[in-house]
């Protein structure tokens, strides 16, 4: 089927066509195993998705019959329910584990608690969990489909395609627009998607953050580095703000949140640097005051909200996507 | 009981011996090495096409008992060694209870005589528990059987006790071997500090953590006279310390890994966990540079640091699993491959890395083939190519990155004291080494 015909059933005007190909994939561990036509086909979809979200009735059957698994072992609002919206406007059956309500604290592991599930025969298993790499471990012993929803600070797909969406959106294309990411870099799975996903739709990536927070051989990803925000976000299109952790000043990453603030905050004069139209973003949950001032945040250019409501087709694309090959006869 | 390998190319660089010779074994010692030597009433193995070495030492081992005997057994462990091709092993103190006192010692031991096959040395602890804090009673631990002393796992704490270590060790005539990281800069690190690292998301530890511990050692050798060994040295840094050390008269040795030497931190995508050691693998430029130090003479020992863990230990996320890999059984083979057959080193160098120096450096017996030495022995069919295939490890641990490589190279029989211990039943014509007697 295509996602026309499910635009049909919903008996609104017919959506945006879809082009009639697959995804590479059989999971989204991350995007580095996907291709450009693989991320133009996602955020194709997730136009038309997005149009679904805005109907009268935000429902249509495409996963009906289809089980899905949040399997959360770290605390996340945001995500989790993008995820668990996106899942119940396309029909699916879906189940919320949080990792404290479940049988880790008993010490199960986590291939034994996914074998669990598995017994269960759901079709996709959507994992957030603190430690990178959880969900590869996670497809080697599965038979269901995995979804990173983020995995320590290896990669958050979903959020790299939903900025993505939000650029696309606002700016018409990716390639050669000028993106800067600030903030703390070394622990931030969102970077390292968006670069991955940034670099291979042909932007010109700029990270910046203390030299502290810089990943060690950032380069290689076809990035340009420095810790100077102003080089960074100098006529800029797009500035993505990243988030500060607290606890990040115990192992002596930066002094205090106010002199991070007053070196590397994105304050009004510094975004004034960018062209004129650029678009903020944040992957959330913002430290007011002290990678971003509120001004900025609250301002014209923030498409921070309109992150979140994006997030919720991306994701029903990338489940629709996934589930693409077990859907036969739907 | 007498055994004479006829026509083997024999392999000893402590006596200058590359060339076809024949071996003659008397009892548990070598009774002679030369041209067409009579058999004298002896049971005669044409080695024809088979080098003949003296028995390989792998000074760094950890064979889990007592305490972790899901991991590996004494028994286990000799078993394996013997089908890697080691005569002996020297096994690291950090069992449960860890080896800081005589009486682990001679229960080791104790194990090691009941289990037969390769020699087991045991290495004691500098600290009591390990813990950094108090010296073991390391003249007890020597008197016991201890031949070296560690806190293997860790470093040795603090720069004092490093000092006091190789003053009192030294009496003994014991090398002190450290694990050289600087637990600061490692912190939570679980790979490689660098672009890998980086991509994947894992935390560093970076090359610095362990050069600058391994330059605290050096100098510290060098003020009190006193031989330390680094361990599992994995770094050009740390190359360059050792190397500047040797240069400047300071007694300082190291030992390098299989593993090190034909792995690269890209070999971490995917997260597999039995990729995951301590020292991590390192990038590139390590690795070559620790090849150079093969060849250029700066490197002594060739170790594995066979660490068995349990599957059910290494199947969980790669930030949870435990450090280490096994390393017994396929170090020969990788060796001969990836060292010998690529052309980075001769046969003689190799014997040299994997016998001669460790024995040396322990100061154990074995390491030549001399008229009067143990008769310790290895085997090898250097041409003889095989698939690495983990479910046949003697090892009760199977968490390897090798499993399914292609190897040229391979051990046909070990004999130790005499005593044939193991014959490669996939190699041609080595069942001949495997007469009745002593066969186990």
């Amino acid at each position: 089927m295509t996602i026309d015909a499910s635009v049909h059933r919903g008996g609104d005007e017919p959506g945006r066509s879809v082009p009639a190909a697959s995804l590479h994939v059989k999971n989204l561990l991350g995007i580095a195993d996907l291709g450009a036509d693989d991320i133009t086909l996602l955020l194709d979809t997730a136009v038309a998705m997005k149009e679904v979200g805005s109907r009268a009735i935000k429902k249509v059957p495409a996963l009906r019959g289809k089980t899905v698994v949040n399997l959360f072992f770290e605390p996340s609002t945001r995500t989790r329910t993008s995820f668990e919206v996106a899942e119940k406007r396309l029909s699916a059956d879906t189940l919320n584990i949080a990792a404290s309500t479940s049988s880790v604290t008993k010490g199960e592991t986590l291939v034994d608690t996914a074998l669990n599930l598995e017994a269960m025969a759901p079709d996709m298993i959507v994992l957030r969990h603190a430690s990178s790499g959880a969900c590869h471990l996670l497809s080697r012993v599965c038979r269901s489909r995995v979804i990173n929803a983020g995995d320590g600070m290896h990669e958050h797909p979903t959020q790299a395609l939903l900025d993505a969406f939000t650029i696309r959106e606002h700016k018409g294309r990716l390639a050669g627009l000028k993106v800067a990411i600030v903030g703390d870099l070394l622990h931030s799975r969102v970077l390292r998607s968006n670069l991955l996903l940034l670099t291979r739709m042909g932007a010109d990536v700029w990270v910046s953050g203390p030299t502290t927070l810089i990943p060690p051989g950032v380069e290689r990803f076809g990035v340009r580095a420095t810790w100077r925000i102003e080089e960074a976000v100098e006529g800029a299109d797009v500035i993505m703000m990243l988030r500060i952790q607290r606890e990040r000043m115990q192992g002596h990453f930066f002094p205090s949140l106010r002199e991070y603030f007053t070196v590397f905050g994105l304050t009004a004069a510094r975004a004034r640097l960018a062209k004129p139209d650029v678009i903020i973003m944040h992957p959330g949950p913002m430290n007011r005051g002290v990678e971003i001032a509120s001004d900025v945040a609250d301002g014209p250019y923030s498409v921070i909200l309109e992150q979140v409501a994006n997030g919720v087709a991306v994701r029903m694309a990338v489940l629709y996507l996934l589930a693409g090959g077990v859907m036969e006869g739907v | 009981m007498k055994l004479l390998l006829k026509g083997g190319r024999v392999v000893d660089p402590a006596q200058g011996l590359d060339g076809t010779a024949d071996v003659l074994i008397d009892g548990g010692t070598i009774a002679a090495v030369g041209p067409a030597l009579p058999p004298g009433g002896a049971r005669v193995v044409d080695a024809a096409g088979f080098v003949v070495c003296p028995g390989f030492i792998d000074m760094h081992v950890h064979l889990r008992e007592p305490g972790q005997e899901h991991k590996e057994t004494i028994a286990t462990g000799v078993a394996a060694a013997v089908a890697g091709g080691f005569t002996a092993v020297a096994c690291m103190p950090n069992t449960s209870p860890i080896n800081d006192s005589a009486g682990i010692t001679e229960y080791i031991l104790k194990k090691a005589g009941e289990a037969g096959l390769a020699r087991v040395y045991p290495i004691g602890a500098v600290s009591r528990g390990s813990q950094g804090e108090q010296l073991a009673d390391i003249g007890e631990l020597k008197q016991a059987g201890c031949v070296a002393v560690s806190d293997d796992g860790r470093p040795v704490a603090t720069a004092l006790l490093m000092r006091r270590a190789l003053e009192y060790a030294g009496m003994f005539g014991m090398p002190v071997i450290d694990h050289c990281e600087d637990a600061s800069l490692k912190g939570e690190g679980v790979a490689h500090e660098g672009f890998h690292a980086s991509a994947l998301g894992l935390r560093g530890i970076p090359a610095a953590a362990e050069a600058l511990m391994v330059e605290r050692d050096v100098t510290l050798a060098e003020l009190t006279g006193a031989r330390v060994h680094i361990a599992h040295l994995s770094v050009r840094g740390s190359l360059r310390a050792v190397r500047a050390g040797k240069a400047r008269g300071v007694p300082v040795t190291c030992e390098v890994t299989p593993h090190h030497l034909v792995l690269t931190d890209e070999a971490l995508a995917g997260y597999d966990t039995n990729v995951k050691m301590n020292p991590p693998l390192r990038e590139a430029a390590d690795r070559d540079a620790l090849i150079e130090g093969l060849t250029d003479g700066s490197v002594d020992a060739i170790a594995t640091d066979h660490a068995p863990h349990h599957a059910d230990e290494k199947r969980v996320e790669f930030d949870h699993a435990p450090f280490g890999i096994i390393g017994l059984e396929t170090a020969v083979p990788l060796a001969l491959d990836r060292l010998v057959h690529a052309g980075h080193i001769g046969l003689p160098r190799l014997v040299e890395l994997l016998s001669a120096n460790p024995a040396r450096i322990l100061g154990v017996a074995g390491g030549t083939l001399a008229p009067g030495s143990a008769a310790d022995v290895t085997v090898l069919a250097p041409d003889h190519t095989a698939t690495v295939d983990l479910s046949r490890s003697r090892s009760l641990s199977r968490n390897s990155p090798f499993g399914g490589w292609s190897l040229r190279g391979a051990v046909a029989a070990t004999i130790v004291g005499g005593q044939v211990c193991y014959v490669n039943p996939d190699v041609s014509g080595a069942n001949g080494f495997g007469g009745k007697e002593g066969t186990r």
